[in-house]
């Protein structure tokens, strides 16, 4: 695997939170993903829709977040792939909070996340049985999420929401990609071959 | 060599087979568009962030039990067929105004294909 985790952590961490210099984002973005949503309220455009579309990614959110506690408690992850799962879970959870307090700014009630027995059952979790198992569930999960983050963005009435959810497919996007180096699949061959 | 009537039907005959094969839904592309477009979401036995698929023809919109719908979704009057399954994938919000879905399938021939798999995949008699 070529993954050197540290730097990817520091990395990460310092993009997500609208910090590095070399990224251009609006102030409403900026505010939702700092924990100051009440700014991006100001350029949302059907709050109600919208918040709707921010439930339905929270319910995605949390049940990556249970995926990767299940992979990391499965005791089949062995260093550095267990650090990996463990940064991309707290990705997860940055993403959870950012929305949540967007949803509660915009009126909204974010919904709970279930128990991890629940997830565990509706992801097939007892049937897996190898590293290459849990990775395979994470890489498909992501890249699900990938694809719906990118599906939604015409939904938005909210251009700002919109670019949000842009830069959600984009960190769900690397996790797939360091996925699937681990699992020693090629990249994809065809161009756009996400959200099609 | 001439070319004689019977092979001037067969080649009209295999032309007709490829474009009726071509407009026919595919259930098993539908397969890989369903784990593609709504995979991240929906699984056809279990409910995750939406509700499971698996008999959804014939079923009333907002009915799968252990799965909290929206209001919206709960006082549909709306039953799972072709036709709504159509209108749904193609625009949510125009079906049942004030569901949760931001997602859709804006092309005719995928919406096609995913509705043929999930018939495919449910009990027949629908």
């Amino acid at each position: 695997m070529l993954i050197r985790v540290n730097e990817v952590q520091d990395n990460s961490r310092r993009n997500f939170m609208g910090r590095s210099s070399g990224m251009l984002l609006s102030g409403a973005a900026i505010a939702m993903l700092a924990g100051n949503s009440h700014l991006a309220l100001a350029a949302a455009g059907d709050p109600a829709s919208d918040v709707g579309i921010l439930g339905v990614a929270l319910g995605l959110e949390h049940e990556a977040i249970a995926a990767y506690q299940l992979g990391a408690e499965s005791g089949l992850l062995q260093k550095p792939v267990l650090d990996l799962a463990v940064l991309f879970q707290s990705h997860h959870k940055g993403h959870r909070d950012a929305l949540i307090a967007t949803i509660e700014k915009m009126g909204g009630k974010p919904i709970a996340a279930k128990s991890n027995a629940d997830y565990a059952s509706a992801l097939g979790a007892g049937s897996l049985k190898n590293q290459t198992d849990v990775l395979t569930l994470a890489a498909r999960l992501e890249l699900g999420a990938t694809n719906a983050y990118l599906g939604v963005i015409p939904s938005f009435g909210s251009r700002e929401l919109a670019k949000v959810a842009a830069r959600l497919a984009a960190d769900e996007t690397m996790h797939w990609t360091l996925l699937s180096n681990a699992l020693g699949r090629p990249v994809p061959a065809a161009a756009l071959s996400f959200g099609a | 060599m001439r070319i004689g009537a019977p092979h001037v039907l067969l080649s009209a005959y295999l032309a007709l087979a490829a474009a009726q094969a071509a407009a026919d839904p595919d259930a098993g592309r539908g397969e890989m568009l369903y784990e593609q477009r709504c995979g991240a979401c929906h699984g056809l036995d279990a409910n995750r962030v939406g509700p499971h698929h698996r008999g959804i023809f014939g079923r009333r919109a907002g009915s799968v039990e252990g799965f909290d719908y929206s209001a919206a979704l709960r006082n549909a009057r709306v039953v799972w067929n072709s036709d709504t399954l159509d209108a749904w994938l193609a625009n949510p919000e125009a079906l049942i105004p004030g569901q949760r879905m931001g997602y859709s399938v804006p092309d005719a021939m995928d919406r096609a294909d995913i509705i043929a798999y999930l018939r495919w995949v449910s009990p027949k008699g629908h």
